[in-house]
């Protein structure tokens, strides 16, 4: 049953409900959504104890005001929007215990644009089509298909009334990387770069592009050298994956984002690896960026280690102030994760190993 | 199928968690029926690993995760599917009503596309609940019905300036499309009439009452029949 959590006192610029996304329904026609950046939406979800796929807030800019009408156990991951509890500053990246009738305040973002809340048993918002994210396009799931608007009570599941023994709990330093900097975004080339010339690629893998603007969760606009096409910029409309970057006749690229249109027309020259669209998340008009290319076999080896990331934490937090070392293991690659340090501040150490088999399951 | 018949296939990398099997390079019933019966085989089958299948009008894009299932063995897997597959291509015979008022307030530009195209706005509604339209796919945003079948006659440039808002259910043309709207949102298609059908409402598990694959045809309907629906949808 749905607890009441949290009042809206100040909805802030566009803070929505949002999960992992809305998987399986591409085919009707139907965006998945879901947060903008998932590697903080996980790791605040991590942090006060909740599956990392739960349903919290995507504060975008400038954060909320929320009155707490329960206690509850949140955490906030991404641009430091200067929260308070109560007038009292409040640790981002770290669980934080709020009372009944105390008053969580977000403030604008300096640098890096969205801001991530957990609450302990995540939002409580209705699943449609197997997901609790917003779609603002059709106007659907998370809080009434819509951005909060100041009044709004929301919900958070039952298991935020379990006690976690999470208090103390943080990310170890750094761990989210820079936000909001010039970035280099890895991608794989196609599905239809051969439509362009080599010329037009190489203008596209050298050139620096500046954000635009327009830039929403369903995507953003670059500007840039043009890139040139060989045939024109038109194909037979296909799916189109997060991070597809798409190039119209004009030849300025558009990165398409959680919100996009399921299916389009312009030709993709590359996708951007889905790690660092979370971070293109964290961007702001004006921010420049350059591409880099990668095989399909480093960007999957790459998705290893950032899943690896993950791994590390869930396990430092489970074995509470030990210093293991941990083995991921994937066909013939094979991956040591180490943890070391305490007291809340953990130095997480990914290695990829030589052959596993001749280690034969080694575990410490 | 034999393998021979794969000759045209290509599979292609779309990052680092999508793969799209291209059955082909046009447009095309025949092509477009394939892609829908290898969509069918690959949800069957239940791949570990792999999580949502896309059809469009000539290649299906799959979706996985390969921390559960290699980019390998995927292939391996869909180009087993292929063979079992592309040979008994099922043409699914369902066929999807569409109850639509033409003219007046629900299709203001139904009098301009019978100027443009020299035809009597009978002929216009005529020419178009005439096709039974084949749904190639669905896409956009939210149920968008991608239709072929339109008549020649019928086909019309689109506004010079999308309409801000477009009702839902708002059927229309442009180029030598015709569809329509699942939701309210703007648009530059000639509006020649609108349904009194939901197309879209997530709070079913299958939002859309027209599925990828489908046949449709536009069925003429009074306006009183319009309201009395759409009053009964209200209550």
């Amino acid at each position: 049953m749905t607890m009441h959590a949290l009042e809206v006192v100040k909805p802030g610029l566009l803070t929505t409900v949002q999960d992992l996304g809305r998987i399986g329904c591409q085919k009707y026609g139907v965006p998945s959504s879901g947060a903008m950046d998932q590697t903080a939406l996980r790791a605040a979800n991590l942090l006060v104890g909740n599956e990392e796929g739960a349903a919290g807030l995507e504060a975008t800019g400038e954060g909320p005001a929320l009155r707490a009408l329960a206690d509850l156990v949140v955490a906030i991951v991404g641009p430091d929007m200067e929260p308070l509890i109560e007038g009292r500053p409040v640790e981002c990246g770290a669980a934080t215990e709020i009372r009944s009738g105390q008053l969580l305040e977000l403030g604008r973002a300096r640098r890096g644009l969205r801001a991530y809340l957990a609450i302990g048993g995540g939002i409580d918002v209705p699943l449609m089509l197997g997901s609790r994210s917003t779609c603002l396009p059709a106007a659907f799931g998370g809080f009434h298909g819509r951005a909060l608007r100041r009044g709004d009570i929301l919900g958070v599941g039952a298991a935020g009334r379990r006690p976690v023994d999470i208090k103390g709990r943080r990310l170890p330093r750094g761990w989210l990387g820079p936000l909001g900097e010039a970035l280099t975004l890895r991608v794989t080339l196609g599905p239809q770069h051969d439509r362009f010339s080599p010329e037009g690629i190489r203008t596209f893998l050298t050139g620096t592009y500046r954000l635009m603007p327009e830039m929403d969760r369903m995507g953003v606009r670059l500007q840039g050298p043009p890139i040139l096409h060989r045939s024109g910029a038109d194909v037979i409309s296909d799916s189109i994956p997060l991070g597809a970057i798409q190039v119209p006749a004009d030849g300025q690229p558009i990165i398409l984002l959680a919100d996009r249109q399921t299916t389009g027309g312009y030709a993709k020259i590359a996708v951007v690896l889905k790690e660092d669209v979370y971070r293109l998340a964290q961007t702001t008009p004006g921010q420049v960026v350059h591409f880099r290319q990668m095989s399909v076999e480093e960007a999957q080896a790459s998705l290893w280690r950032y899943e690896a990331r993950f791994q590390a934490l869930q396990q430092a937090w489970q074995s509470e102030g030990e210093h293991p070392n941990y083995i991921l293991q994937h066909k013939n690659r094979s991956y040591r994760v180490g943890v070391e340090g305490g007291e809340g501040t953990y130095r997480v150490s990914v290695q990829e190993q030589a052959d596993r088999k001749r280690e034969g399951g080694e575990e410490t | 199928m034999s393998r021979d018949a794969r000759i045209g296939v290509r599979f292609v990398d779309t990052g680092e968690s999508c793969l799209v099997v291209e059955l082909g390079d046009r447009i095309n019933v025949a092509l477009n029926l394939q892609v829908h019966a290898l969509c069918l085989s690959v949800e069957r089958a239940g791949l570990v690993g792999v999580q949502e299948a896309v059809p469009t009008y000539r290649s299906l894009a799959i979706y996985y995760d390969p921390l559960r299932i290699g980019r390998g063995a995927l292939k391996e897997n869909i180009d087993e599917l292929l063979c079992s597959t592309l040979d008994q291509v099922e043409h699914r015979s369902r066929v999807v009503e569409i109850p639509t008022v033409y003219g007046g307030e629900y299709g203001p530009d139904l009098e301009f596309v019978a100027r443009h195209t020299s035809l009597s706005e009978d002929e216009v509604i005529r020419l178009h609940t005439e096709p039974l339209y084949h749904v190639y796919m669905l896409g956009f945003t939210g149920g968008f019905p991608y239709l072929g079948g339109l008549s020649e006659r019928l086909s019309i440039p689109r506004l010079h300036t999308p309409r801000l808002k477009v009702p839902a259910g708002s059927v229309g043309i442009a180029g030598t499309q015709t569809g329509v709207y699942p939701l309210e949102s703007p648009g530059g298609w000639r509006i020649i009439g609108r349904t009194s059908l939901c197309l879209f409402d997530p709070s079913r598990q299958i939002p859309t009452p027209i599925l990828p694959g489908d046949k449709v045809r536009f069925v003429q309907i009074p306006q009183r029949e319009f309201q009395e629906t759409a009053t009964a949808a209200r209550h």
